[in-house]
């Protein structure tokens, strides 16, 4: 459930990236921080069903729901991160503007 | 257990050849900036590449720590990761950073290469059609 929860969070990163015209929301950093973590966890996911074989996919509700729950963790804590270095840089300067206002 | 350290120690190699690299390229755009603007081809800085593999690296790595300790598998004192208390525990440990560490970082690697050769034929096929116009 964490890797599907973060792998949907960066193909929607990536595409409001595509999309995106002037690249000032610095949306590439947050979408390749999630592609990275997807690697990683798809990875972690390939020997773990190496090592459980079918079992893998008949996992309890319970496991499941915490899975969910900290994939949720895991994408607000990355939004965090997105924003706040978002806010630091501020590449088109719009936070020294509304701050000297 | 620790499969993500892997993954911190090459982002911190990177990050050391992307500040040097970029350095390098700042003094060779000061020395050639005018021979540059006629001569060469419309390309991705190598430093650019880097800091893709820097944000995949690192990116992945925050997020996968904040795992770990969900997971109850580092902790906020001294050794940090609860492995290191039990030998055996130790043990493990290296195993899975030599395999799923090891792995990780490998293909996180050949996704950004992959990523970098297609940003280049992006790139240079856009340049090939301005000089044909």
């Amino acid at each position: 459930m964490t890797l599907l929860i973060t792998v949907i969070a960066a193909v929607i990163t990536t595409a409001v990236w595509y999309k995106e015209k002037d690249r000032d929301y610095k949306l590439d950093f947050l979408s390749l921080m999630l592609w990275g973590a997807s690697i990683m966890w798809f990875v972690d996911a390939i020997f773990e069903f190496a090592e459980l074989k079918a079992e893998y996919f008949n996992q309890a509700p319970m496991d499941m729901l915490n899975d969910a729950f900290l994939g949720m963790a895991v994408l607000a804590l990355a939004l965090v991160i997105w924003v706040v270095n978002l806010l630091i840089t501020d590449p088109q300067g719009r936070l020294k503007k509304k701050l000297s206002k | 257990m620790a499969c993500f350290l892997v993954s911190v120690a090459e982002a911190a190699v990177v990050k050391v050849m992307e500040s040097s690299q970029l350095k390098k390229e700042v003094k060779l755009a000061e020395s050639n900036e005018l021979s540059e603007a006629v001569t060469s081809d419309v390309k991705i800085p190598l430093s650019r590449k880097l800091k893709w593999l820097s944000n995949l690296l690192l990116g992945g790595s925050v997020l996968l720590l904040f795992e770990h300790i969900w997971h109850g598998e580092i902790v906020p004192w001294f050794p940090f990761l609860t492995a290191m208390n039990d030998p055996a525990d130790m043990a493990e440990m290296f195993k899975e950073m030599a395999t799923v560490g090891v792995s990780m970082a490998v293909l996180v690697t050949i996704v950004w290469f992959a990523m970098c050769r297609v940003a280049d034929k992006i790139v240079s096929g856009d340049s090939n059609e301005a000089k044909d116009l």
